[in-house]
């Protein structure tokens, strides 16, 4: 009876201790064994309507991946998921699954879900390391061209559907290297950048094209790419790339960052191994991070690994409402990170060169429901405090970077500079020009972003086929 | 990885960079930048793109070795390579006639105020450029400004050329001499800039300057380059370069400025 309890509760992934994973950068989990991977896809019941299934953007074919790793055929089960996802080693990782698949696991209902994202990156981390990727097949060249501008999930999941479907695809990516915010932002101890880069080597390996430090709008226009360039169709994928501060009081003294700055330079610029990376960056002492999402999660934990003494996380708003995935939120808390919730930043302090030494605070209640539905912070009178601070990060939210939608004509774009795009298909406002991911939807996930491609890019080949 | 057509060491510690980067000289405009990485290792700095050649797919840059990635820049050899060109950022520089046209160049600004000049020149103004330098044999670009400049004045910190001083006392002269100036623009060390604006601010005349703070990515993504002016916050990056030198909070520039000055001479000290 024992060993039957044993075998039906959830596999413990194993993970890195806190004390000692809080100063260095290597991935915190250390992914099942393949004993455990096939103990934990056993206990699913292969239900006649897998709830798990209607739960995935994409739509991954999960009983099935879940039933090959049963069987122990691991590689058989990382091909099942690439059919409809082709970063699966990241989105294993990432993922949001408590609020996706493993929220319809019947599972879950009495007891915990099946690890659906643990086994997922499994079978994918296992294909990899035992050099078992193979190339699926390609349709014959159709001599449509297809431009991808950004690099990140969206655009990386129309670049892989349209090639495998004979399409040339040229990716144009901003910076030095490409993969958006897996690359820049999601720190190398929850997403190492071996593995980002491997997914999109399998990409380039698949005959897809990139030209790196490639700001459209400005080295080219999306307009130029269909004409003077000759691409047959655009997607758009370029991320929510502008970074949010907070209008109060002393916003621009040194050492208060933007969570994309914070984190470019420690995972981008790689300044977590100055001075052996030029890039430097402020090792506070005493750091504060506004926002509690992933972002400020993973801008916490990066500034504990860079030799903090205290990192608070400041969010005017109440647990319930933190937006972070369950995992994130649970390790920053192993890993020392303290939370001032109900609380407020009013003004930014410094010191004679105009660097930052503290923040005043408000403490704040929550009132009626606002328009996302949360209940609305409202400030408690005369609850001022201060806090010590020599590095604060903002973390509270992105939007979109008017560069290319200012450069595009007959693009339309939102009242907060969002991309238009019909949901269904991706399509623009502009013939031939589709969008998809944040700069559609606003910062969202990873897999949101990944659906919205594989719309895009189901539509693009549509196009490319039978017409507009 | 893009090639260095040239590197050459044009006056003691500033360099000219001729770089193949044709999608950038295709595009470039005065008043514009580029952000180099010089190796994988390396910081993505910015530079201003001081001339460009559209059928050779070329464009030039001047810079002064003062850190890592200078330091590391001015020891390419020609036929050498740059790990990471991304271009032309920022918004060009309005061209426009409008009469009579100051350009002030320092440092590396000397090198950035000519494609400004030509432009200028070429839409119809008068155009006065004033360059300084500490003294005579740190002078460079003198020809190439005077074949687009009605004239050209010369100064130098010790007076061994031209006129003792600065581009600030020039100024001041030109000014006082009635001069009639419809648009003045500054280029180079920030200091610089902040002091002309200073001189041009009491006579109203528009005043604009290249802002050099600190970036990373160049795009608008990282918020690093943000500068106050008339009040607001602006990004260097994708709201700038240029800026009215009348409304800009230099002692935050300065300040954000020097953030990472232990960090830079620790690197800098462990390359060299
Ligand atoms: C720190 C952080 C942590 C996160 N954690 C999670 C998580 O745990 N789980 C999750 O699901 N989601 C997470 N997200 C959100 C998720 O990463 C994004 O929703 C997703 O990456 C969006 O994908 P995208 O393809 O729309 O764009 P992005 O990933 O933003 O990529 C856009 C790319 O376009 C490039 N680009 C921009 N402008 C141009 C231009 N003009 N020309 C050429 N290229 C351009 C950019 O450089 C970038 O490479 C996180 C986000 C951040 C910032």
């Amino acid at each position: 009876m024992k060993n039957e309890d044993k075998k039906s509760s959830r596999q413990h992934m194993p993970e890195q201790l806190p004390e000692l994973r809080v100063r260095n950068f290597e991935e915190v989990p250390y992914g099942y064994s393949p004993e455990a991977a096939v103990k934990e896809a056993k206990r699913c019941l292969n239900c006649k309507k897998p709830g798990c299934m209607s739960g995935c953007p994409v739509q991954v074919n999960i009983p099935k991946f879940l039933s090959l790793i049963a069987k122990g055929d691991f590689a058989a089960a990382a091909r099942t998921v690439k059919e409809k996802n082709a970063l699966p080693a990241v989105t294993g990782r990432v993922c949001p699954q408590e609020i996706q698949c493993e929220s319809g696991c019947i599972l879950g209902k009495k007891g915990d879900p099946v690890a659906i994202g643990n086994l997922e990156r499994f079978c994918a981390d296992y294909e990899r390391d035992n050099n078992l990727i193979e190339l699926p097949e390609k349709a014959s060249s159709t001599g449509k061209r297809v431009a991808v501008v950004g690099s990140g999930p969206s655009g990386l999941t129309v670049a892989g559907d349209l090639v495998r479907l004979g399409h040339d695809v040229v990716i144009f990516e901003a910076l030095h290297k490409p993969g958006g915010v897996l690359f820049y932002g999601i720190p190398e101890f929850r997403l190492p950048k071996s593995i980002v880069e491997a997914e999109i080597d399998f990409l380039f390996r698949m005959g897809v094209e990139i030209e790196l430090d490639s700001v459209i709008g400005n080295i080219r226009t999306v307009n130029e790419l269909l004409t003077r360039d000759g691409f047959d169709a655009v997607f758009i994928g370029v991320g929510a790339g502008l970074p949010a501060f907070i209008s109060v009081p002393g916003m621009n003294l040194s050492g208060i960052y933007s969570a994309n700055e914070y984190l470019t330079r420690a995972n981008l610029m790689k300044a977590y191994m100055f001075p052996e990376y030029d890039t430097p960056i402020v090792r506070g002492k005493n750091v504060a991070v506004f926002g509690a999402g992933n972002v400020a999660m993973d801008s916490a934990r990066t500034a504990m690994r860079l030799g903090a003494d205290r990192v608070r996380i400041v969010y005017r708003r109440s647990r319930d409402e933190m937006p972070a995935r369950f995992a994130e939120t649970h390790h920053a808390e192993e890993e020392g990170v303290e939370f001032f919730l109900l609380t407020a930043p009013t003004r930014f302090l410094g010191d004679e060169k105009a660097r930052l030494t503290g923040i005043e605070c408000l403490r704040m209640k929550l009132g009626e429901p606002d328009e996302s539905g949360r209940r609305r912070p409202l400030p408690v009178e005369g609850s001022e405090f201060k806090m010590e601070c020599d590095l604060a990060i903002i973390a509270v939210g992105a939007g979109a970077n008017p560069l290319l939608p200012g450069s595009t004509e007959d693009l339309k774009t939102n009242k907060w500079g969002y991309i238009v795009a019909d949901l269904q298909t991706g399509k623009t406002t502009k013939r031939g020009v589709w969008a998809g991911g944040d700069i559609v939807t606003g910062q969202a996930t990873v897999i949101l972003a990944m659906g919205a491609g594989r719309k895009a890019s189901d539509s693009i080949h549509h196009y490319l086929t039978w017409g507009w | 990885m893009y090639e260095v057509i040239r590197r050459d060491e044009i006056v003691p510690n500033i360099h000219l960079m001729v770089i193949k980067a044709p999608g950038v000289a295709d595009k470039a405009k005065p008043g514009q930048f580029v952000i180099i990485m010089p190796d994988e290792t390396g910081e993505r700095v910015p530079f201003t793109i001081s001339d460009w050649d559209r059928e050779k797919g070329t464009i030039s840059i001047f810079f002064l070795e003062v850190g890592i990635s200078t330091a590391k820049m001015a020891r390419i050899q020609s036929g050498g390579k740059l790990y990471s060109v991304a271009g032309p950022l920022g918004i060009p520089t309005s061209i426009d006639k409008l009469g009579t046209v100051i350009l002030g160049g320092g440092c590396y600004g000397i090198g950035a105020i000519f494609p400004i000049a030509r432009a200028m020149k070429e839409a119809g103004n008068r155009v006065i450029s004033i360059i300084e330098a500490r003294s005579a044999y740190l002078l460079y670009m003198e020809d190439s400004l005077k074949e687009f400049s009605d004239r050209l004045i010369v100064s130098t910190f010790d007076g061994s050329k031209g006129m003792k001083g600065s581009v600030q006392k020039v100024l001041t002269k030109l000014i006082d001499a009635g001069e009639k100036i419809d648009q003045s623009y500054f280029i180079g060390c920030t200091f610089m800039m902040m002091k002309c604006s200073n001189v041009t601010r009491s006579h109203k005349i528009k005043t604009l300057v290249a802002l050099n703070p600190i970036m990373v990515d160049g795009t608008g993504m990282c918020g690093c380059c943000r500068v106050t002016v008339k009040g607001n916050t602006k990004f260097a990056c994708v709201d700038g370069p240029e800026f009215d030198g009348h409304e800009v909070d230099w002692q935050e520039l300065f300040a954000r400025k020097s953030l990472y000055l232990k960090e830079e001479a620790m690197a800098y000290q462990t390359y060299r």
